[in-house]
């Protein structure tokens, strides 16, 4: 038992360890392509509307006119502080901007999560299965064509029939505006901040206002899901394993539900995990398709007004919580399965 | 478990040629399911293809044209009718002929981006590959790094930051997209390649005093490149949706130089409110059968040219007439396949 936490913790350390040139990586790829781009960032943004001192002062301010070793060193110096400047064109704190808009891209994210790992590794195990039944044709058109689906697709769908055809749910938002200026914020989840407040016809106006968004980006990763965890139960299926208790006369139902599902599901844990990247591409999406005040959407308003600070620290954000989630999805399989900590 | 394939091909055609057989040996023996898949797949995507080719003689309308050729302007969110088969957007364009003009932005990104990627995927992958050592350490630390990259994120700060500096709008898009693919074909091939170079006839090659370009070249080349086909066209059909997204948050192709489905379902979101459906449902509609097409032909060509997920029929364990009670032969099921 000690030698095994001991192993877990080493294994753990080294991965942690290893996180480190990664996030300097991208730190460096995203400071560059800032830095490549044409163009002076504050004239870009503010060009035309401020005197020619202003740019400069702001550009001084900024820390532009130093060398670009000394940038890239405050830069990497005020991410690991997390400061990540002052946005250009609404002079808001970035860091602040993270933390309210990222609430919202959570919320999202995460029922999104819960829907696609319900309905994707109970459809992937049924259609892996039933292999090559209608079921599993079926299924597997299901699965191809959620992800043929672009997320605005489906968003737009959901608006014209649940939005403005039956009127059931409301199309765009988080709540309405009522619930928006009287509810109290105290994490900024607005499930999480109407059940502590007890108010339950908040917590039903900002459930319908979830419901749409959260359905369409989890279909998305559904799909995904769905066709990993059947590949994955049919390479099981195929195993010696199971082959043996097959030999050694174990029926059939407790071969698959037993043997069987219990290992094909172990690799789930990083699946879900490799999604977290694809599932932020899509919260940019259904953000920007559901008017969802989240990074995503934010992040689209800084691109349209050039605003490089704004941009260059939600890209930074993303990028260092992308690398963190890895570490935390392999630490969990190190500890599902002894296998992974060699 | 007699493999069909290679070695008995009689004569040796060249690299070409044995590829290709290599290709269509297995579909033409290919059965049942990968087999249907692979043909609907084929039929949707040579569809599009054709459609982007002939696009000038079908579309009825250009697809920017909101005006007769009399200068009389169309109506605005006209519901299908004669004149316009699905009718007009909000800025009185021809939906049915900005889906005709969109096929050939999407085939055109598509295989430019295709290309792109290839070209540095490619003969990365195979020197990181073969090299080893800390070149292949850094490197592949590097396209790690761009994989984990949500990729939306990766695609819309390229096409933004080259939107000032290219002029056109495919040639953008399509370098946004294969910077996102680049590291998948990285991956691909440098993985088959560290497989590929510890085989007996790479050992026999070297042996021989065969130096590491003509190996590289000449063995390992023609062996990895037999992965390409399925990741190319999955990844073909993942661009599209890719260059949709940068379409429909306004970092495709602008609107005056071409026409792009994603845009058009940016344009009509707004129209989702007002009951207005044929602006967004037919470019939605688009996107979802070309992307449908490309992953089927992919998914068809994957289970038909790997070995390991082609189904084989087993005949079923006969015993000579012992015991015969049907409780026991419900373990011999037809479905359940592999070696046996």
């Amino acid at each position: 038992m000690a030698s095994q936490t001991t192993s877990l913790r080493a294994y753990a350390l080294s991965r942690l360890v290893l996180a480190v040139p990664m996030i300097l990586i991208l730190l460096s790829f995203v400071f560059l392509l800032m830095r490549v781009a044409p163009g002076d960032p504050v004239a870009a943004a503010l060009g035309g509307k401020v005197s020619q001192e202003v740019l400069e002062r702001k550009r001084a301010a900024m820390g532009l006119d130093e060398p670009i070793y000394v940038q890239f060193a405050d830069y990497i110096s005020d991410v690991f502080t997390l400061d990540f400047g002052m946005t250009i064109t609404d002079n808001r704190p970035v860091l602040e901007v993270i933390l309210n808009n990222g609430a919202a891209t959570l919320e999202l994210v995460f029922f999104a999560m819960v829907i696609a790992t319900t309905l994707g590794i109970l459809l992937g195990l049924i259609t892996g299965r039933l292999r090559d039944t209608p079921i599993d044709v079926t299924g597997r058109l299901f699965g191809i064509f959620v992800y043929a689906t672009p997320v605005f697709f489906l968003g737009f769908l959901g608006q014209l029939i649940f939005g403005a055809g039956l009127n059931w749910l409301p199309a765009s938002g988080r709540a309405s505006p009522m619930v928006q200026y009287t509810l109290e914020r105290t994490t900024n989840l607005l499930v999480l901040d109407a059940i502590i407040a007890g108010n339950w016809t908040a917590l039903w106006d900002v459930v319908r206002h979830l419901i749409m968004p959260a359905t369409t980006l989890g279909l998305l990763i559904t799909g995904v899901l769905l066709r990993m965890v059947r590949v994955n139960l049919l390479q099981t299926l195929q195993g010696d394993y199971v082959e043996a208790a097959r030999a050694r006369g174990v029926s059939e139902p407790r071969v698959v539900y037993k043997h069987a599902f219990r290992n094909a599901l172990v690799p789930v844990v990083t699946m879900i995990g490799l999604q977290f990247a694809l599932m932020m591409s899509g919260a940019i999406l259904t953000e920007t398709t559901f008017n969802w005040p989240g990074l995503g959407n934010q992040l689209v308003r800084y691109l349209n007004n050039r605003d490089y600070t704004g941009v260059q620290g939600i890209i930074t954000f993303f990028a260092v919580v992308v690398v963190l989630i890895s570490v935390v999805i392999d630490f969990v399989n190190a500890w599902i399965d002894p296998r992974v900590r060699y | 478990m007699a493999a069909p394939d290679d070695s008995r091909v009689p004569r040796r055609p060249g690299l070409l040629g044995r590829q290709f057989r290599r290709v269509s040996g297995p579909i033409k023996e290919s059965r049942g399911l990968p087999r249907v898949v692979l043909w609907i797949g084929t039929a949707i995507t040579g569809m599009w293809v054709l459609v982007a080719i002939f696009a000038p003689w079908i579309a009825p309308y250009g697809y920017a044209q909101y005006q007769t050729a009399a200068g009389e302007r169309f109506p605005k969110h006209l519901p299908p009718n004669m004149d316009h088969l699905l009718g007009t957007t909000v800025q009185s364009t021809d939906v049915f002929s900005r889906i005709i003009w969109g096929a050939r932005t999407e085939v055109e990104v598509v295989i430019l981006a295709v290309l792109f990627s290839l070209a540095i995927g490619l003969p990365v992958g195979l020197i990181s590959g073969f090299k080893g050592g800390w070149l292949d350490r850094v490197l592949v630390l590097i396209m790690d790094a761009l994989f984990a990259f949500p990729y939306l994120l990766l695609a819309i700060v390229i096409a933004f930051l080259l939107s000032d500096v290219l002029a056109s709008g495919v040639l953008t898009a399509a370098i946004a997209i294969s910077v996102v693919y680049v590291p998948q074909y990285f991956r691909v091939v440098r993985n088959h390649t560290i497989s590929v170079r510890e085989e007996p006839f790479v050992e026999a090659a070297r042996a021989m005093g065969a130096r590491p370009r003509w190996i590289v070249t000449k063995y390992v080349f023609a062996n990895v490149v037999q992965s390409v086909p399925v990741v190319a066209t999955l990844n073909a059909a993942d661009s599209i949706l890719t260059l949709a997204g940068l379409g429909f948050l306004g970092y495709g192709i602008q609107p005056t130089q071409g026409a792009e489905w994603g845009y058009d379902l940016q344009r009509a979101i707004a129209d989702a409110g007002a009951g207005i459906w044929w602006t967004g449902l037919f470019p939605g509609i688009a996107i979802v059968s070309l992307v449908t097409g490309l992953t089927l032909l992919g998914e068809g060509l994957n289970d038909v040219l790997n070995p390991l997920l082609r189904p084989r029929r087993t005949e079923p364990v006969k015993f000579p007439d012992k015991q015969d009670d049907g409780a026991e032969t419900g373990r011999t099921q037809p479905e359940q396949r592999g070696k046996s």
